[in-house]
């Protein structure tokens, strides 16, 4: 017997394609941040990619409107809430420049070394994370297990593991405890240990390698037009770290390498952000160790400047002098008073170029307060990396971005 | 059997072997209190404490509530962590509306219990203005051990099969823990 | 820093710069709205400038519901910031827009980045940009009725999606100037409904 089909075309025969619709998100074991995919498929191809953010919108702008200066910090951690530290100092450092004042030398170093403990939280969980949607769970732990370790030793300085609210305009709320030295020393190489044993689970493996290299691919231009910054710019080959192209704080002292990738695919921002917590864990030894050379009782050794109109008094003054109540009393209820004026603020947090531009019309509240998060713009460009890619592949793509929905979406 | 001693049980001895009465539901709630699929919704900064819940240190699994699912029609346990925006809440009404029956809710921190400090037009105040919750746990996140303090809240209800909405509350720390914890953070501090 | 964007920026485009400074460091141009475009551009493609990194894309609302019409002229000030990453400059492009109908060219064409910016700004502020290929709300949902950041638009209101169930307590509004203890909040008399 013929076959039926003879008389046909091959492409005939072909089930019509036409591309199908599929909704990924807003909660989606994969989508770790709050985030809605709209993907047109073709077959497992990804044609045309949709990506709606705006599911953890919380209102930081308009609340950071409502209060005194000093309010804003608790709102500020939890923008992006993995490196809480980071954006403490990012703020603090925006009112300082509008107000025009420095740290003294000890406040400085100390808000590098918590800061620089925050990027290797950030690190360890966003590599983490790329490790798990791939699969590999065990690397996923282990950086957990470490984080952890600094989670203690911030708690320590802190009294708080995630939200700190510690850094304060004018310095920070309590100077370092005994324990900072020799906490942080003991915890450096294990951290360093735990990401050398993570690297060794995954960079010789097949899958993890595979699933890895050349996905999600970021062009230089591409990236530098969509303002990603950060591992994600760096990874795209770009040599823009605002630790070293404006040093700010004692960064500008401290000898470190700003690592850059090549092909700026998911592989690559692996690697940047790997390499970047040595050369934190680099920078924290020297800030250790040029804190110890502060001499006690000098004009440096002290986390806080001095002027009562901007610092709270210690408590015990607030209760046992009239002058102390009153500073007190007027910080609390009126605010800081900053000038009028409007500047912005930048710095290097966890995901890239933190920027907050504050507008001041005198008093004691923010007229306006701007956050350029970071990875706002490296989400945006996740577009063109998922493009015309496979389905399976959007996920360690994603990852490798560091979505963090507070900072997104704010 | 110690659990279900306090559950209206009568034992009944005699021989050596000897066998208890409860009531149906009693021993339900028994069997189900430490087999709890979860279905964690972590949209905010509470998910970063989740994971060090379920990472080593804390490791939730020691209290039966480890298997996370992430199909809505599997899990038992609906953990609402973090902060529910306006956009959020018909998507988090739906998965609740999805799972099946029985199923519990915990509010984890303070934004998913009352929307704490983000009292303005995004978010919604507490999420038990969209579905029921049973137990409420504050803290903005609250610590991984107040996390296991609810959950075994949670677990101490369905044994009861108490639905009444609960907060969780401080309790105080007995004589001596203090140093103790003190010396065990000594010991794991050492290189 | 160096204020050579700025005397390049008087030199192309004279009296369409209206104003510039350097507060604390930080190199402002404020631009006609007509030619918010061109400057841009220029901006980006002179070789001096060579600002080819996008920063940042956003808007200031200028305007006191207390004291102010809410149609004022210059009620918006829409900025954008972008940065050279081979000479290291930065410059911030500020350009004010009238309270009534605010619109603008979007700069989409220069840097491709703005698109979610401009995006965002539509949605807070309620600023249309010209040009744009999809002007959707992005950070709240398309219910949403109003513009959140508009200091007209009262912290607290909320437009729920979902149906509040019943017997659950309402919070209480925050404080007023005149009872007990407002933290110095900047409330509006209408957030106690």
């Amino acid at each position: 017997m013929e076959p039926v089909d003879l008389d046909f075309e091959e492409a005939d025969l072909e089930l019509p394609s036409e591309p199908m619709t599929l909704l990924m998100g807003p909660s989606h074991p994969a989508m770790h941040g709050t985030i809605r995919m709209v993907l047109k498929l073709d077959g497992e191809t990804v044609q045309d990619v949709d990506i709606q953010p705006g599911y953890l919108h919380r209102g930081f702008e308009k609340m950071s409107e409502r209060g005194t200066w000093s309010q804003v910090f608790p709102y500020t951690d939890r923008l992006n809430y993995v490196s809480p530290l980071l954006n403490n100092v990012g703020y603090a450092l925006a009112v300082e420049k509008l107000l025009g004042i420095e740290v003294p030398r000890k406040g400085q170093l100390f808000r590098v070394i918590l800061g620089e403990m925050s990027r290797i939280a950030d690190h360890l969980t966003g590599n983490g994370a790329i490790a798990m949607e791939l699969g590999a769970f065990t690397p996923f732990l282990w950086f957990l297990k470490a984080r952890e370790w600094i989670y203690e030793a911030c708690e320590e300085q802190t009294g708080a593991r995630l939200t700190h609210s510690f850094f304060r305009i004018g310095g920070a709320a309590f100077p370092p405890t005994e324990k900072l030295q020799s906490q942080i020393r003991s915890i450096l190489p294990r951290v360093l240990e735990v990401i050398a044993e993570g690297e060794s689970l995954l960079l010789k493996n097949r899958i993890f390698l595979d699933r890895t290299q050349g996905v999600g691919i970021l062009t230089k231009e591409h990236a530098l037009g969509m303002g990603a910054s950060g591992p994600v710019l760096r990874s795209a080959g770009i040599d823009y770290d605002v630790r070293k192209d404006k040093p700010y704080l004692t960064y500008g002292e401290c000898d470190f390498d700003v690592p850059v990738g090549e092909d700026g695919d998911t592989y690559d921002r692996f690697m940047v952000r790997s390499e970047e917590m040595r050369q934190s864990c680099r920078i924290i030894e020297q800030s250790l160790d040029l804190m110890k050379k502060i001499a006690p009782g000098s004009p440096e050794d002290a986390v806080s400047i001095t002027d009562p109109r901007i610092v709270l008094p210690p408590k015990e003054k607030v209760y046992s002098t009239i002058e102390g109540t009153i500073a007190h009393f007027k910080l609390i209820m009126e605010g800081i008073n900053v000038p009028p004026g409007e500047v912005y603020g930048y710095t290097e947090a966890g995901n890239g170029e933190l920027g907050f531009l504050l507008v001041s019309r005198g008093g004691g509240n923010p007229w306006r307060v701007r956050v350029r998060g970071p990875c706002f713009f490296s989400l945006q460009a996740a577009h063109d990396m998922i493009r015309g890619k496979m389905l399976a592949d959007i996920i360690p793509t994603f990852g490798s971005i560091n979505m963090i929905g507070g900072e997104c979406d704010r | 059997m110690a659990d279900v001693t306090h559950l209206e049980t009568r034992t009944l001895g005699g021989g050596e072997s000897g066998f208890a009465t409860t009531k149906f539901e009693a021993l339900l709630g028994w069997a189900r209190k430490y087999s709890l699929f979860q279905y964690p919704f972590a949209t905010a900064c509470c998910g970063m404490e989740f994971f060090s819940t379920a990472s080593p240190r804390y490791d939730i699994a020691r209290f039966g509530a480890e298997a996370p699912r992430f199909s809505p029609r599997q899990s038992d346990v609906l953990w609402v962590v973090g902060t529910i925006s306006q956009r959020q809440a018909p998507v988090l009404r739906r998965v609740y509306e999805q799972m099946t029956e029985p199923k519990w809710v915990i509010a984890f921190g303070t934004c998913a219990s009352c929307g704490g400090f983000y009292d303005n037009y995004a978010t919604v105040p507490g999420i038990d203005k969209i579905i029921p919750v049973d137990v409420f746990i504050p803290g903005c996140p609250p610590r991984p051990e107040a996390v296991l303090d609810g959950l075994m809240l949670l677990q101490d209800k369905i044994g009861r099969c108490d639905r009444t909405p609960e907060t969780l509350k401080n309790t105080a720390l007995p004589d001596g823990a203090e140093e103790a914890l003190e010396k065990l953070y000594q010991i794991r501090m050492k290189p | 820093m160096s204020k050579l964007i700025l005397e390049r920026l008087k030199a192309q485009f004279g009296d369409d710069i209206l104003a510039v400074s350097s507060f604390r460091g930080d190199d402002v141009a404020v631009v006609k709205p007509s030619r918010w475009l061109d400057v841009a551009r220029f901006v980006h493609d002179d070789p001096r400038c060579d600002c080819t990194y996008f920063v940042d894309l956003s808007a200031i609302d200028n305007c006191d519901p207390r004291t102010d019409e809410l149609d004022m002229d210059d009620r918006f000030e829409v900025y954008v910031i972008a940065y050279s990453v081979a000479k290291k400059h930065r410059v911030r492009l500020k350009t004010r827009l009238s309270g009534d109908e605010p619109r603008i060219a979007s700069v989409i064409p220069v840097w491709s980045g703005a698109n979610w910016m401009e995006r965002e700004v539509f949605d807070m502020f309620g600023v249309h940009f010209e040009g744009h290929p999809d002007e959707r709300r992005i950070l709240t949902y398309d219910e949403f009725k109003g513009h959140p950041l508009r200091k007209d638009y009262p912290a607290n209101r909320t437009q729920p999606l979902v149906e509040y169930r019943d017997g659950t307590f309402n919070k209480l509004g925050p404080f007023l100037q005149d009872e007990g203890m407002p933290l110095n909040r900047s409330v509006l008399p209408d957030e106690r409904q």
